[in-house]
Formats: structure tokens, C-alpha cells, sequence
């Protein structure tokens, strides 16, 4: 490691602004504390949306917001909206390749499900049966059953 | 004879004489700390082959069992631990590192025009990596071996007794590590210190097959770092995802694995097509044929190889939906390859060929590589697969391929840029003669082996039945004859080292980059900006009687660059 | 991964000295001798921060697809059991983790305008973020063990009432492959199932000790736990989910997953943290102002990319209808 460098006003010197980065774009703080604050909203929403049922959606729905919020992260928090295209391309890249393994995998996983074997193994069944029946989930202590 | 801005070529061999890459500093610490590309290119290379050499011997020994029927020199629990060992090391310690790790480490940056790679300390932390890795696949032997075969298919990779799958599961998520940075670090190269006028489609078209490499290293191999993390985890701790007995799925691992490990094989093949590229062009004084259709089939073949994996797992399992739908698509990456073998071939037509040693193993790779890629093809025909999978057919398929083509090719580029590492020559004749030798052996050993497997002996078997014993023997004869091959060219080499004549800057009569600075280059590559010209331009180089070099000439460049534009 | 986050940006060579220095390199002593421009070194670090973000990505993305499977297969486990995790803990460490971004990129934002005690106490603010939300899991996890809502065999295994929790845990550690391992059979039939030491049925407990755990459980570990177990007393088991008739099958893998996934991501909080607390020292040497932050800005990313992943674990694990 080389010795210290630059303080603040021996980089204004330098550079040719003080306020700006040499390299890089200076995000403004109320930008970032909006986007922090989208976030908190967001995520509240998303607990929110929890307690309506709207079946097979609630999943998209919980997943479409994450989206919502992940892509808020990137183009604020990690500057993509400024940053060089091909980085964004690299993170877009790879995000589509999870999804094209995901995609192939659960269809497969569909398709071959039939023959699979289903249920807890022998003897875990066997002790659970024995035990039944007993408390349904609610009484479970969770602190969000309705 | 006037050059542009580059000094005389019998000036910079005369520097080098005394300064370079070699000769900068000196001891051992200044080597195994060096965050020089080169000499750590050079590193990688030594332990590459001492890898190759260990593997080699295992499969050696393999073949010796396999001499007769039942127990020849060992038992069938030793026999299973021997091939895993074998199929590991040569995978992961030998041919994935092989040509980016350390020919790619040598050559790209000079190719390129650049002083380094981008991060020479991370290129420096991945070869440690790499010796991490091996410390833990060779510990694995002293902790009691393992037998999973280099696949780890679960469940028996989760359940089996043998002490020593736990350090290679480490062993190899380390390895796939060292992989990842050195892929990281080469994209990074290119995109980033590419000197001035090296535009994309100036690049040779080596650097354009690194660079697909490095887009399949960087997005595959962590996904096999996980897969083995989810192993180790099964194994300690029971987790259970892959284990069918706890509402896991064994197939899910299968897929895992071969989301990583069908693109792996393109990590081997495709810069050994990039080598051979060059040494096709350089060799037969021709310009390359289809350079742009060469370049963008290998960014091809790297995207393809990620839709593919499942043509492993026909028989796993998998569903009839997806069987057909990855059978379809394997089909498709016969396509860029055969791109690649025409324009190759087309290159060759009408070239001025010089027979030398690396354009030897250049037309042995185009050979073999025909046969793999071909048989690929019927292994990908899923009724085919069917009844071939698991068979010999396979074992002789991915020789061909992993073997015949990456690793020849790999033999070959070392040849091609031998005197540019090392200052010396080799002797010619020598190494001719050990290609022939390789070449034949290899083709004893494995095409037999297309027989047996289409005739049904199951791979990973130490015993067999009588009627295969005289194939098996075949192959076994030309096993010796490849490792006698091998241990010509071994000579060769050393020899070359203690007695070899100095080697001129420009040997071949290339016209990339690393040509034009000495041999051995000096520590900082280029002391002044290279002269970016077009490189597969071979009319620009003449033979010097006096030097016994080729000379480039760059006012004639200069002229056919700004005459044709942009190529 | 620290070498990625911190290390590579500057000098690139201990050795080089051997040629000329461009006037760039005299003005800025960070900047390696294979970079001409300090931008150029900047987008070099970035770009190779983005890639390996991107492994990062994949890394997680196996795990996200084997949660796919596994929740394309189970759906009523992963409605059922999501109800054993506690949203109030998940959620508070949803915002812990964001407000800890947001200084994270406040730190940055400090770095680059060159306020050294700003940027001190944002990386020391993002710090404390990392550490209260691995407390908060911390407590999360203690809670589910203890009451026996873990991966494998475990799961089903009634803890001894007075150690019982230990043992069980004891049990959930057990090493598959163990010397005396068994070896697993696919889809055992229970007559298949090999019997493990010769305990008497506990009076009262239609629990046989044979029913320890699926076949895969080292023996050696099930006899050691229930060769001690003198009087299993069912009804004060911790753990309700035995109790519950409603329990669907296979409910274990779904704490499988969910321990692989939030391990994984804890485990990335604490390299993290022990980058964030490079940055600290290096900060308070002062190391950064504007014309190089570039290390405070990598490791920003990857904190971010931490963040990311959770946004995604949040509403996959602790908020399912
Ligand atoms: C022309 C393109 C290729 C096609 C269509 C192809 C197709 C296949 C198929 C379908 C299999 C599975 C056979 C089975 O297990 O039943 C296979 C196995 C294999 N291939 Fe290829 N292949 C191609 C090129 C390559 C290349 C270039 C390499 C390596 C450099 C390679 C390495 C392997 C290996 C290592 C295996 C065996 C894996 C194992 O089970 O241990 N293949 N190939
Ligand atoms: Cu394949």
C-alpha cells in the first residue's frame, strides 16, 4: 500500500472541480434517501399484500414488487442508471440466465413430477399419524394467524 | 527497411538478450510472488503439466486393469478411485486451466498490445487458488480417496463411505474459483486496455475465443461452486435437497452439475480453436478465412453451450418434454463448430503451408476434432443416446474431443509460442515426430473404444466380459504408444531448454502482436504503443536470411491497412 | 471475494519502475503502472466489480431455481410452514438492511466529495446495519431450533424433554456419512428400513426409535441421542408442528431451503462486514477523497447486491398466502 493521498482540497487542485469526482457520478443525497424511502414503502406493501388472497397471484405479485424494488437498488443505490450500458448488460445478463436455468428446471421438474415419490419418508409418516390428531396450525403461536 | 514508430525487430532481440521477463529479477520469491502476466502465465503452465503428468499415470494404470478381464494389477475399489482421480485432474486441474490459465495468461495481454492484465494481483491470487485447489484434490487421496467419478452424481456421492469426497468437493469450488478470476480478469482486459486502433475486429481471433471462454467462466462455474457447497452441506450437515429419500431431487443435481459442466467442455474446446486459429494462419502464410464468422461463432458456441446441458441426462430421468427440446438445441451447436472447420479448411486451401510442429498438432486437432464433434452428434440423437450413454462410446467421445482436440490443441499453441516464452527453439524434427506418435496412439487407443461402447461395454467397469478383451487390449497398447509420444515431446522440450538455439522474435512469420516485441518479451510488454495493423496480413512479413527471421514490414502494412479500411 | 472488493484497484506492480512514467502517473500515485488514465482504471475496477457480481448472482441463482423446484413441488409445504417464520423479525430486518444500504450509498456519496468523518460514520452506521440484522437472525434461528423447526431428519425427531433441544440439534448435525453410515435407500419401503439399536418402546409414545430420521442419518449419531432417552413425555415438546395433524408432508424441506438460502446470505452479511471494516481503516488512514474512492465504491456494490438478494428472500420465504 502506497502512502495517503489526496485530502479534499489538494484534489481541487487537481481535479478540476471540487465538488466532482474525478471519476464516476456523484449520486445527490435526496435522491438516495428517496429511493431508500421507496424501498421502506415497498416493502410494507409487500407484507401488506400478504393478507389478500388472490391465489396463484399473491406469488407474482410478491415477486413483481421484489423486481420493482431490486431494479430501484441498481439504478440508484449501485448507479447503474449512469454507469456504463455494458455493466448494466452485464447484470441483466446474468439475471436472464438464472431465469432461463429456473425456466428449463421447473419444467422439467413439472413434467417428470408424476413419477416422483410423493410424501414424507416411511417412518416420518408413521410417527406423525401416530400423533394425530391434534392442534390445527392456528393454535401455533405465529403471531400472524388471523 | 523503415519501420513505423516500432523499433527493428534484430534490436529488440538484442535487448532482450539481457532484459527480459525471465532475467528481470531473480530468485524464487520473485517468481511466486510476480504479478507479472507472463510469468505467471509460465507458472501455470509448469503445474498444468505436472497435473497432466499425475493424471497421466492414473490413466496408465487404468488402462494396465483393463488389459484383461477381472483383476489385472488392481481391485475394482481401487479401479473406481483411479478413474475418478484420473477424470478429476485431467478436468479440473488439467484442461480447464490449460489454455486460458496459462497460455492465455502469457499471450493475451501481449497479443493485445497491453503492459498487464487488468488486475494483476487477482490473476496472481487465482494461480494461488489453483495451487489451493490441487493441495485439497491431492489431500483428498491421503483422506481416503473418493470413487463418485469426476461427476459426483448424487446419491451416492452423498453416501459413500470413501474419507475423501468432502477436500475434493473443496478442492474443486476452489479451483472453480481461480477459473472464475481469471476469466474475470480477462474480459476485463479486453474490454478495458485494448491500445489505441485495437478495435474489436483488429483482435486475433485468440483473444476472441478468451474472451467467449471467460463469459462461460464467469457465468457458469459459480453455479457449480454452489452445487458442490449444496454436497458438502448434504454430506455434513443432511440438508437433504438432493437426496429423493427427504423430498429431494437427484435429477435437480444433475442439472446443477450440467449447467456448469456443458459449458465447462466449451471452456476446453473453444480456446483451443482459437489457438489453432492462429496457428492455421500463421502456418500456412494465408490470411484467415471468415475472421468475423470465426469470431462471432465463438461467442456463439459460448452462448449456445448454456441451452444444451440436459443431452446429459437423457437417461436420468429427465422428462420426454425436455429430453426432446435439449436433443433439438444440441444439434444447433454443431453449426458454429462447423463454421469454424470450414473456414479453417478454406484457410488451408491454397495456403503456402510450412509442415512445422504446431501446424502439425493444428491438422491433428482438426482430425480429431471432426470425429468428436461428429459423434457428439449421434450421442446427442436421443434414441441413439439411449443406447449408447454410459457406454465406451461416450468415453471415446469425449476424448476425442477433450483430449484429441483441447488438449492438442493446448500441446500445440505451447509449441506455436514455445520460443516466444522461453527465447529458445526446439528442435523441429523432434517434435514433429512426437506429434505423429501421439497422434497415432491416440487414435488406437480411443476409436477401439467407439467400438466397444457401440457394442455395449458400460464405461467405469474394471471387469468385462471375454469377447471385448481384444479391444481393450488395442487400446491399452496404444495408451503406451501415446505416453512414449508424450514423453518425446516432454524430451523435446527439455532439451529445447538446456541446448536449444535462441529463438528470433518472429520465428513463424506471424504478424499479431506478440511478434513484434522480442522473445523473450521484456517485462513491460511494449515500451512504447505496438502498431495496431491488420493481423492476419501476411504479405507484409519477408524471411531475413540473415537473421533467420521474418521481418514485418509496416510501411506496406500501413498502406494495405488504410487501402482496405477497416477489415 | 475481499481481494475482488478492496484489493486490485491500485498498484498494480511492487517492481515497476523500469520505464517511463506518463505525466498521469506522476500526478496520481494510485494509479497502476498498466492503466494510463485514472478513468480507465476506475471503469477497469468496475467492470470487474459488475462481473463478479454477476457470479454472485448465479451463485444465489441455483439456490433461487432449487427453491423454484421445490416449491413447484410442495406448494401446501411452503403456504404451511411459511407460518412458522416471523414476519415482524423479517421485515424489520428488510429495513435494517435497506436504511443500511442507503448509508452504504451515502457513503460513497461522502467519499467522492472527499468528507472524511461523513464517510467515517456512514461506513460505521452501514456496520451496525449488517451486525443488528445478523442479531435479528441470530434470534430468528435460535427460535426455530429450539423449537425443533429444522432441515432433515431433526424435524421429525421429538426432543428429550429435558435436553431434548440439544440432542435435537445434536441430531440435525449429524454427519450423513458417518463411519457406520447406512446406506440410503431410495424410497424405502418401512419393512426396508433398517432397524437402529435395540431400544424398547417408550411406554406411552407411539414413537418407535427406529423412526428416528429417514434412511441417510449416520447410525452411530441416532444411537447416541436415543440411546439416553429414558422417557420421551410427548405432550411437552416444543414442537407444535409434530402435534399438528394438518402438517403436510415433507414440511423439512422447506426449512432445507430455507436455511441454505439465509445461511448463504448471512454468510455474505459477514464478509460484508469484514470489508466494510477494511474500508473503516483504510478511510480513517485516508485512503479516499475524490479523485479515489473506487474501493468504497465496489464494496457499496456488493453491499447492495447483499441487499438485493434479501429483497428477493423477504417475500419468497416469510410472506407466502
Ligand atoms: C459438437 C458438439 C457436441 C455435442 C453435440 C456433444 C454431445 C454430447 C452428448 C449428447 C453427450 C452425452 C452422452 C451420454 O452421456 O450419453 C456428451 C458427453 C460428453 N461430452 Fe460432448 N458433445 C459435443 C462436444 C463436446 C466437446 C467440445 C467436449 C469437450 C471439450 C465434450 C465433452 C464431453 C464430455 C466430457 C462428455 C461426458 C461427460 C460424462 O458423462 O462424464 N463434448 N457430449
Ligand atoms: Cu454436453
Amino acid at each position: 500500500m502506497s502512502t495517503p493521498h489526496s485530502t479534499a482540497t489538494h484534489d481541487a487542485a487537481a481535479g478540476s472541480h471540487a465538488d466532482h469526482p474525478l471519476v464516476g457520478h456523484l449520486v445527490p443525497i435526496s435522491t438516495l434517501v428517496a429511493t431508500a424511502s421507496a424501498l421502506l414503502v415497498l416493502t410494507f406493501i409487500t407484507v401488506a399484500v400478504r393478507y389478500i388472497d388472490i391465489g396463484e397471484f399473491n406469488v407474482w405479485v410478491a415477486i413483481g414488487i421484489a423486481v420493482v424494488k431490486a431494479s430501484l437498488v441498481a439504478s440508484f443505490f449501485m448507479h447503474l442508471r449512469w454507469d456504463r450500458p455494458f455493466n448494466l448488460l452485464v447484470f441483466v445478463g446474468c439475471t436472464a440466465f438464472v431465469v432461463l436455468m429456473m425456466a428449463f428446471c421447473v419444467l422439467d421438474t413439472s413434467q417428470y413430477r408424476a413419477t416422483q415419490y410423493t410424501g414424507n419418508p416411511p417412518l416420518a409418516q408413521e410417527t406423525l399419524d401416530a400423533k394425530a390428531p391434534a392442534a390445527p396450525v392456528a393454535r401455533f403461536k405465529t403471531g400472524l394467524d388471523p | 527497411m523503415t519501420t513505423i514508430d516500432t523499433p527493428r525487430q534484430d534490436v529488440l532481440d538484442s535487448a532482450a538478450e539481457t532484459d527480459n521477463y525471465l532475467t528481470y529479477t531473480r530468485g524464487f520469491l520473485s517468481w511466486i510472488l510476480t504479478l507479472d502476466h507472463k510469468r505467471i502465465g509460465v507458472m501455470y503452465m509448469g503445474s498444468v503439466l505436472l497435473s497432466f503428468l499425475v493424471g497421466g499415470t492414473f490413466a496408465l494404470l487404468l488402462r494396465t486393469e483393463l488389459l484383461t478381464p477381472g483383476r489385472t494389477i488392481c481391485s475394482a475399489e481401487t479401479y473406481n478411485q483411479f478413474f475418478t482421480l484420473h477424470g478429476a485432474i485431467m478436468v479440473f486441474l488439467v484442461i480447464i486451466p490449460s489454455i486460458p490459465a496459462a497460455l492465455g495468461n502469457f499471450v493475451l495481454p501481449i497479443m493485445l498490445g497491453a503492459k498487464d492484465v487488468a488486475f494483476p494481483r487477482l490473476n496472481l491470487f487465482s494461480y494461488f487458488l489453483w495451487l489451493g485447489g490441487a493441495a485439497f484434490t491431492l489431500y483428498s487421496l491421503a483422506a481416503g480417496g473418493f470413487d463418485t467419478g469426476w461427476t459426483f452424481y448424487t446419491p451416492y456421492s452423498t453416501t459413500t463411505t470413501t474419507g475423501g469426497v468432502i477436500p475434493v468437493l473443496i478442492g474443486v469450488f476452489i479451483l472453480g474459483f481461480s477459473s472464475i478470476f481469471t476469466g474475470l480478469n480477462f474480459i476485463v482486459t479486453v474490454h478495458k486496455l485494448r491500445p489505441p486502433g485495437m478495435t474489436w475486429f483488429k483482435m486475433p481471433l485468440f483473444l476472441w475465443a478468451l474472451y467467449a471462454t471467460a463469459i462461460i467462466q464467469v457465468l457458469a462455474t459459480p453455479v457449480l461452486a454452489i452445487t458442490l457447497c449444496l454436497l458438502i452441506v448434504e454430506r455434513v450437515l443432511n440438508i437433504g435437497i438432493f437426496n429423493p429419500s427427504m423430498g429431494g431431487d437427484p435429477v435437480l443435481y444433475q442439472h446443477f452439475f450440467w449447467f456448469y459442466s456443458h459449458p465447462a467442455v466449451y471452456i476446453m474446446i473453444v480456446p483451443a480453436m482459437g489457438i489453432i486459429s492462429e496457428i492455421i494462419a500463421v502456418h500456412s502464410h494465408r490470411q484467415i478465412f471468415g475472421y468475423r464468422y470465426i469470431a462471432y461463432s465463438s461467442i456463439a458456441i459460448a452462448m449456445f453451450s448454456f441451452i444444451v446441458w440436459g443431452h446429459h441426462m437423457f437417461t436420468s430421468g429427465q422428462s420426454g418434454l425436455m429430453n426432446t427440446i435439449f436433443s433439438l438445441i444440441s444439434f444447433s451447436v454443431a453449426i458454429p463448430s462447423a463454421v469454424k472447420t470450414f473456414n479453417w479448411t478454406m484457410t488451408l486451401y491454397k495456403g503456402t503451408i510450412s509442415l512445422t510442429a504446431p501446424m502439425m498438432y493444428a491438422l491433428s486437432f482438426l482430425f480429431l476434432f471432426t470425429i468428436g464433434g461428429l459423434t457428439g452428434i449421434h450421442l446427442a440423437t436421443l434414441n441413439t443416446d439411449v443406447h449408447l450413454h454410459d457406454t465406451y462410446f461416450v468415453v471415446a467421445h469425449f476424448h476425442y474431443v477433450m483430449m484429441g482436440s483441447a488438449l492438442i490443441g493446448m500441446i500445440g499453441g505451447l509449441h506455436h509460442w514455445w520460443p516466444k516464452m522461453t527465447g529458445r527453439m526446439y528442435n523441429e524434427k523432434m517434435a514433429c515426430t512426437a506429434c505423429i506418435i501421439i497422434f497415432v496412439g491416440f487414435n488406437i487407443t480411443f476409436f477401439t473404444q467407439f467400438m466397444l461402447g457401440s457394442q455395449g461395454m458400460p464405461r467405469r467397469y474394471y471387469d468385462y466380459l471375454p469377447e471385448f478383451q481384444v479391444y481393450h487390449v488395442i487400446s491399452t497398447i496404444g495408451s503406451y504408444i501415446m505416453a512414449a509420444g508424450f514423453f518425446t515431446s516432454a524430451i523435446c522440450f527439455i532439451q529445447s531448454l538446456m541446448s536449444g538455439p535462441k529463438a528470433p522474435s518472429n520465428p513463424w512469420g506471424g504478424v499479431s502482436l506478440e511478434w513484434q516485441c522480442a522473445s523473450p518479451p521484456p517485462h513491460d510488454n511494449f515500451k512504447t504503443p505496438p502498431h495496431v495493423g491488420n493481423c492476419y496480413d501476411f504479405s507484409v512479413v519477408h524471411w531475413d536470411e540473415a537473421t533467420k527471421n521474418y521481418i514485418i514490414d509496416h510501411k506496406a502494412e500501413l498502406a494495405h491497412v488504410t487501402g482496405e479500411g477497416r477489415r | 471475494m475481499s481481494d475482488v472488493a478492496t484489493g486490485h484497484d491500485s498498484h498494480g506492480d511492487a517492481h515497476g519502475s523500469g520505464h517511463a512514467h506518463s505525466p498521469e502517473h506522476a500526478k496520481y500515485p494510485f494509479l497502476a503502472h498498466h492503466f494510463d488514465t485514472p478513468a480507465q482504471q476506475f471503469d477497469s475496477a468496475k467492470l470487474g466489480m459488475w462481473l463478479f457480481l454477476a457470479t454472485e448472482v448465479l451463485f444465489f441463482g441455483a439456490l433461487f431455481v432449487a427453491y423454484a423446484v421445490l416449491r413447484s413441488r410442495f406448494p401446501e409445504v411452503f403456504s404451511y410452514a411459511s407460518h412458522y417464520l416471523d414476519t415482524t423479525m423479517g421485515g424489520i430486518n428488510t429495513a435494517v438492511l435497506i436504511v443500511s444500504s442507503l448509508t452504504m450509498a451515502l457513503g460513497v456519496y461522502f467519499a467522492q466529495r472527499g468528507r472524511k468523518t461523513a464517510l467515517l460514520i456512514c461506513l460505521w452506521l452501514t456496520m451496525a446495519g449488517a451486525a443488528g440484522f445478523l442479531v435479528i437472525k441470530y434470534f430468528e434461528y435460535e427460535h426455530k431450533i429450539h423449537a425443533n423447526l429444522v432441515w432433515g431428519p431433526g424435524f421429525y425427531v421429538p426432543p428429550h424433554n429435558t435436553v431434548g433441544e440439544l440432542e435435537a440439534q445434536q441430531l440435525a448435525h449429524a454427519p450423513a456419512a458417518a463411519p457406520a453410515a447406512l446406506p440410503v435407500p431410495m424410497n424405502p419401503a418401512p419393512s426396508a428400513q433398517p432397524t437402529i439399536g435395540a431400544h424398547p418402546v417408550v411406554e406411552g409414545s407411539a414413537i418407535k426409535p427406529a423412526s428416528a430420521g429417514p434412511g441417510g442419518l449416520g447410525a452411530g449419531a441416532v444411537n447416541s441421542v436415543l440411546g439416553e432417552s429414558h422417557d420421551i413425555i410427548p405432550h411437552q415438546l416444543p414442537s407444535a408442528h409434530l402435534e399438528d395433524a394438518a402438517m403436510p408432508p415433507n414440511t423439512h424441506m422447506f426449512f432445507a431451503i430455507y436455511y441454505a438460502m439465509t445461511g448463504l446470505h448471512g454468510f455474505h452479511v459477514i464478509v460484508g462486514m469484514v470489508v466494510i471494516g477494511i474500508l473503516i481503516f483504510r478511510a480513517h488512514r485516508g485512503d479516499f477523497g475524490p479523485n479515489y474512492y473506487t474501493p468504497v465504491d465496489l464494496v457499496g456494490l456488493y453491499w447492495h447486491i447483499v441487499d438485493l438478494v434479501w429483497i428477493f428472500l423477504f417475500p419468497l420465504f416469510y410472506l407466502i398466502h
